[in-house]
Formats: structure tokens, sequence, C-alpha cells
């Protein structure tokens, strides 16, 4: 009883899988939906992916607290400079607001942050913002628990100039395989879009992703097939 | 050079935590510390078809006694937003009364009805400057302009927005009989029974959870007429008016406080419930229906 309630008095850690990759026209930004307190998941439809302007999207890992803070933080001073600036800010910009406060505070903070969105001199582009405060620019970044396994995976299939459905499909299957293999991971897959003509937000049940090895398919609990049959069923009489 | 006396430079602005790693360092040595009274708790809240219900159990505990066993876990923080709240008790009452305070000079700095997220962003922010050391661990609902809203609000300052929610030593009962009965669009006294059982599978199944249930429902009143002949047409048999105009608080809206009913319910007849041998009494208490 004891570890139970000091797990739940943990913080609220995002085990958390995110990726965000670039294809011939944006980027697309996904993540899983596992927000964890100790063994206990608190919330198992959250949303990782947070939007900062209309044009740039962040991931959140790590730390729930600091990466909601730090994000809160970052949409503060980009609408600040978007005003001073008179047109969208830059991904550049945002992710080096995004390195600002991590470096900044390293001793103080816990968060791995994935910066994705499009302006009009880059096109596309994705910045990793690590534990640490580096700024990495990169055509694709993987962060959160999950990430390590998916360092392999990555390096066979990612390439160049990928169209918008084989990047997205690339995305799901990767936060699905992560899923799979890391108990801090789980939930739903989310991806967000973003190009030129906007953003798009996609959202993929877990029932939808494909099976991986030695996964079994889901199966109808014993409830809902009694219920389907039209009897309610009894909890057990002594 | 004299080095006979360095000044010391004064202690910069901020909350200092030396204390707080005094007391982990003492506790490592093995000293015990005092006992606070906490909330045990179960507390939840959902989203139903008109509006946001909230619900808690009434037991506080200090260490492995009940020092109270009948306190009240939902806290007001405006008319149209309330907050239920676990953990430590005077942290929760502090935070929850302080924030109420501040979203009533905003509604009077404004002239507008407070909005969820504003409370939301107020605890926010107070409980991450305090990195967890305040222990309060909430669930915040209410209704707005914007619609119903319900969220939750962990003690390092991280939120979650959901349809429903339970936190306290409780939450892992309660969310069991969430997850295999709620549905969307329920209505009010579906969304009752719902809080109800959810409570009770608390204060069966945790031992720091117990005594009543309480419950508070809120709602957005549909659009008010001004034609007052239907309004006097209904009979109403307990009715408060709260007649504000201009805004200064309530935004020219009435609200009507009426007490439900205080209904004392033997556990043995709660629905799907099963119940223990002996004869224990649950009363579901505070029946408050707020609407605005």
């Amino acid at each position: 009883m004891d570890t139970t309630l000091q797990d739940l008095n943990a913080p609220h850690s995002m085990g958390t899988t995110i990726i965000g990759v670039t294809y011939n026209g944006g980027v697309i930004l996904g993540a899983d939906s596992r927000t964890s307190t100790g063994m206990y998941v608190a919330n198992r439809a959250s949303d990782k992916i947070t939007q900062l302007t209309d044009n740039v999207y962040v991931c959140r890992s790590g730390s729930a607290a600091d990466s909601q803070i730090v994000s809160d933080y970052v949409r503060y001073f980009l609408h600040q400079h978007t005003i001073q600036l008179g047109q969208p800010s830059t991904v550049k910009v945002a992710a080096n607001l995004v390195r600002l406060l991590s470096y900044g505070n390293k001793n103080m903070l816990q968060t791995g942050i994935i910066v994705g969105g499009w302006d009009k001199y880059e096109g596309g582009k994705i910045y990793g913002v690590p534990l640490g405060g580096t700024l990495v620019e990169a055509p694709f970044a993987i962060g959160g628990s999950g990430s390590s396994y998916l360092y392999g995976f990555f390096d066979q299939v990612w390439k160049e100039g990928m169209t918008k459905e084989e990047a997205e499909q690339l995305v799901v299957k990767a936060v699905s395989l992560a899923i799979a293999r890391d108990g801090a991971s789980g939930g739903v897959v989310r991806t967000v879009v973003i190009n030129s003509d906007g953003v798009t937000r996609n959202f993929y049940p877990g029932d939808t992703l494909p099976l991986w090895h030695e996964e079994l398919e889901p199966h109808n609990s014993l409830l809902d097939i009694l219920n389907a049959q039209g009897q309610s069923p009894e909890p057990m009489n002594i | 050079m004299s080095s006979s006396s360095i000044v010391e430079a004064p202690p910069k602005g901020g909350f200092s935590f030396d204390l707080c790693k005094r007391n982990e360092m003492l506790s490592g040595k093995g000293v015990k510390h005092p006992n606070y009274r906490k909330t045990g708790t179960t507390i939840v809240g959902l989203i139903f078809q008109d509006g946001v219900i909230l619900g808690a159990d009434t037991r506080a505990t200090s260490g492995p006694i009940v020092c109270d066993k009948n306190c009240e876990k939902i806290h007001f923080m405006a008319p149209n937003i309330y907050c239920c709240g676990a953990g430590t008790a005077a942290d929760t009452e502090s935070v929850t009364d302080m924030v109420s305070s501040q979203l009533q000079l905003h509604r009077y700095h404004t002239g507008r009805e407070s909005r969820v997220i504003t409370a939301l962003t107020l605890l926010k922010k107070h409980l991450f400057n305090y990195q967890g050391h305040i222990s309060a661990a909430l669930v915040l609902g209410g209704v707005d302009c914007t619609g119903p809203h319900l969220h939750t609000i962990y003690p390092h300052g991280s939120t979650d927005t959901l349809p429903f929610a339970t936190m306290g030593s409780g939450s892992l009962a309660a969310m069991a009989v969430f997850e295999s009965k709620y549905k969307e669009g329920l209505n009010k006294e579906e969304g009752i029974k719902l809080v109800t059982e959810a409570i009770c599978s608390g204060i069966f199944n945790d031992l720091g959870s117990g005594s009543n249930v309480d419950v508070c429902v809120i709602t957005k009143v549909g659009k008010l007429l001004p034609d007052i002949f239907q309004f006097l047409g209904r009979s109403f048999s307990l009715y408060q008016f709260n007649f504000v105009l201009n805004g200064y608080g309530t935004g020219g809206k009435r609200i009507h406080e009426k007490p439900l009913k205080t209904q004392s319910t033997h556990i043995r007849q709660c629905e799907g419930i099963h119940l223990p041998q002996e004869d224990r009494l649950v009363s579901l208490s505070l029946l408050k229906q707020i609407s605005i």
C-alpha cells in the first residue's frame, strides 16, 4: 500500500515516444498519448503535441510540468516576437527560444522537446532540444523513453524527399513499434502535419495500429460478450 | 590587504528550498516527520451533457487516525467553478482560497464571469513555482462562456484536460468504475449515479477514503428570457436569487443555488454495490445544484 501511495505522489512524467520528420513539403510530428505517475497511467489520452504558433508545434517529453511550463513561456515570447516582427516567426526562432530556456535552467528542468514547423524562408524544419539544452537541426528527430527502440529502425528506413503519405505512415509505424516495446508509451498515436497549406491533426486509435511480433489480436472482454447477448453479467455471488 | 571580514552577499529573491533539503536529510537519517493532516481521499469529476459533476468523499486522516469524519473537499472557486482537493489538507485549502480571491479580483477588473482556464493557469503557475512541495492534487471543474471544462492539476504543476478524472489515494478504484461505465452525453441522473458509484468504490476499497459522499453539479441554465411570466409560472420550493445587473461578478446572469436534497441511503439499497454484512450508513449529502 505504501509503495502505491508513493508512486501516486511521484512527479507526473511522460514516458513517451515523440518523433518529428521532414518530407518534401513540410514536417510531420508524431507522439503516443500515455502520461504516467510512477506505475499508474495518469492520462491515457494526453496530447503531447502542443501548438506554439499557427505554423510551429512542439512535441513534449520528460517531466509533464516542466515541458508544459517551457512551452507556455515560449508561446508567450513567440507571440510578442510575432507582434514586434510583423510577420509569422520562423521555426528557427522558436527552437532557439526553447533552447535558451532549456539550457539556462538546465539544473532544474527535465524535459526533451522536438520543435517542428513550416515557414516561408526555410520550408519544413525539425529541431531537437534534448535534456541539457543543446539545439540540433536534423531531417528527423526522435525523443522520449521509447525512442531507444527506434534508432536502428530509422537508420534503415529513413530517406530524403518522402511524400506526405509515406512520411505519415512511417511516423505511425514507428510510434506503434515503440509502444509495443516500451512500457512507458501507449494509448493512441497522434500526428500533426504542417506545411504551406496549414496544419492537419490526425488520430489513430490503439486498435487500428499494426500488430507486431507476438502481439495478439484484441479480444472482446467477457463483459462485452455477455452484454451483447442481452443478459447483464452478475458479479460473483458467494 | 586584510581578509578579516568577508561580507556574505544577501540571498537572492525567490523561494528558498533549504529547509526542504534539511527535511529530506533528516528523514534519510531516520527522523520521523510529524504527521500532516492529509485528505487520503477519492475525488472525481466528469463532464455530462449539461455541464460538470464533481464528487468527493469526506474523510480527513492524520496518519492512521481519522481526524475529521465530515470535511468538505469541494472548494468554491467562483460561482461557476468548483475545485476538489486531495493531498495535504492545509495545502489544498490555502491554494484554492488564494486562487479564489485572485479570481474575484480579476472579475472586478474585467467585469466578466471567470473562466475555468483562468483558474487553471493561476493554480498551475503557483504549484510549479513551489516545485511539488505544496502537496495539492486538484480536480477543477466548471462551466463558462466557452462551455463545460474539467481539468486535473498535479502537485508539480502539470495539468490534463479530460472528460472524466479521478485523483487521490482512491483514484485507482474510482477510475476503474469510470472506465467501465462512462459514456459521452450522460444526463444528470446518470451522471450523479456514476459519480456516487465511483466515490463509493473509493470509500470501500481505499483505507484513506471513507464517510460520506459529496456531489456538486454545475450546469448552465438555458438562455434567460426577460419574460417574467414564464418564470413565475413554475413552482419552486426553495429558491435564492442573486439578480445582478451590469456584470459585476456574475455577468448579469441570475444564479440559482438550490439544495437538491439530502438523502441518506443504506448501502444495501445502493444499486450494483455488493455489501459487507454489517450495517453501514452512507449518506449522500450536499447535493447542491449550481446553475448559472
